[in-house]
């Protein structure tokens, strides 16, 4: 299976990023192969609905887990109807979670925030 | 100057709380055959003051996209198409973020399949009203609605031939709300406080106005005897001043029971009377120093 991961840049050792939808890089770390791809954020950028682009994004790269610390309403609305289960990432450390989720001791995200939708627009 | 839509005067500032309806209220109530226009849907106050007599209220809506599934075959433009991403493509399927959307109906003029069509999503009302010869008209934002804008054009849009003055009490700040209130308006009256923060808000509300090309003018409100950091921003930067208002605990107190000040008191009448022919004096020589240009 393969789970998305918000990471802070194109490497496993740069940490889960505290933003979901503004995240620079997506981590989709496939269990079966051991392997990892870096995706870029291409939604990080936008003015608004960055969470719903992003949240595109990662059903596009047909993951089948999402672990992050936070998600807005918006993007989890989004992966949730692609069948897709969210996870709350515990600490900083990719690695750390790849191994909690695979041990099953992630729990899954359930405070969604409404998001922090700019009023610039 | 558009003089068959009457002489439209802005009153804006950068914080909330800095006396933005306190002026506009007041100024609408000494001024001959006015308007005046509640564009802070958010949170409308100045009926409060006005107590009007309502004399229609109408539903705002806005033109939301509804796709077609059995029409749609997925080339997902619509999706790639949208720059404020309120499209998704999941399961085969387009789903519409209302709340995200800006109903500006290019999804429907670009989709191949002729697959979108729209409907109509209420996001707030306008109402019309009067008090004592002063026409008012309040725009309400339905809560949980992300944008302000359609009410506001809606309002702006109103027929308020028969009025010579509309006073616009825009919202705080310097956003798309700020932007859309004073899109036709003829002279901007900057509220400032004499703090840091408040000449912080003043001078983004000046780079609103001076990029909008709009003349304009600052009013110092709740001025005391100390240091007041708004006066020196509009010295340092060649703003005028237009006046000025006290700190003022009578002032605020009946502004705080939700009375017009101009019609309480024949102090304050003359006060705003005073502020009003400063203004008028003002545009007058902008009017003068735009046709030298």
């Amino acid at each position: 299976m393969k789970i998305g991961i918000p990471v802070n840049d194109n490497n496993k050792e740069s940490g889960v990023c505290i933003s979901f939808g503004r995240a620079p890089w997506f981590m989709v770390y496939d269990t079966e192969k051991k392997s990892e791809e870096f995706i870029k954020n291409t939604a990080a950028d936008s003015p608004g609905g960055a969470g719903i682009k992003a949240a595109q994004i990662l059903v596009d790269s047909k993951i089948n887990a999402l672990i992050t610390p936070r998600c807005g309403e918006n993007a989890a609305e989004v992966i949730k109807g692609a069948g897709i289960e969210i996870f709350k990432s515990q600490g900083e450390n990719i690695g750390e979670n790849i191994d909690q989720f695979e041990k099953n001791s992630l729990d899954l995200l359930d405070d969604i925030h409404p998001g922090f939708h700019g009023h610039e627009s | 100057m558009k003089a068959e839509k009457g002489f439209r005067l802005a009153v804006l500032s950068g914080k909330g709380g800095t006396g933005k309806t306190l002026l506009s209220v007041n100024l609408a109530a000494v001024i001959k055959n006015s308007a005046y226009i509640d564009c802070d849907v958010e949170e409308p106050n100045g009926h409060l003051f006005f107590k009007p007599e309502i004399e229609s209220s109408k539903e705002v809506t806005v033109k939301i996209p509804q796709i077609d599934n059995e029409l749609c075959d997925g080339c997902r433009k619509c999706v790639e198409f949208c720059r404020f991403n309120a499209l998704a493509f999941i399961k085969d399927r387009v789903k519409v973020f209302d709340e995200i959307c800006h109903s500006c109906g290019g999804c429907e003029i670009l989709c191949p399949r002729d697959a979108i069509s729209n409907r109509d999503v209420s996001v707030g009302i306008v109402q019309k009203g009067m008090s004592q010869g002063v026409k008012t008209l309040t725009g309400t934002l339905e809560v949980g609605k992300a944008s302000g804008v359609p009410v506001i054009k809606n309002l702006l849009d109103e027929d308020l031939s028969d009025r010579e003055t509309i006073v616009i009490d825009c919202p705080p700040g310097s956003a798309c709300v700020v932007m859309e209130s004073i899109r036709d308006a003829d002279y901007c009256v900057l509220v400032a406080e004499p703090t840091i923060f408040g000449t912080h808000n003043l001078a983004m509300v000046h780079e609103l106005v001076t990029l909008f090309e709009i003349p304009y003018g600052v009013l110092l409100n709740k001025c005391t005897e100390g240091d007041n950091p708004s006066e020196k921003f509009c010295i340092e930067n060649n703003i005028p001043i237009l006046g000025r208002i006290d700190f003022d605990p009578e002032l605020g107190r009946i502004n705080s029971e939700g009375e017009i000040l101009a019609r309480q008191s024949e102090k304050y009448k003359k006060m705003f009377e005073s502020i009003y022919s400063d203004i008028l004096r003002e545009v007058a020589h902008e009017t003068v120093a735009d046709t030298k240009r």
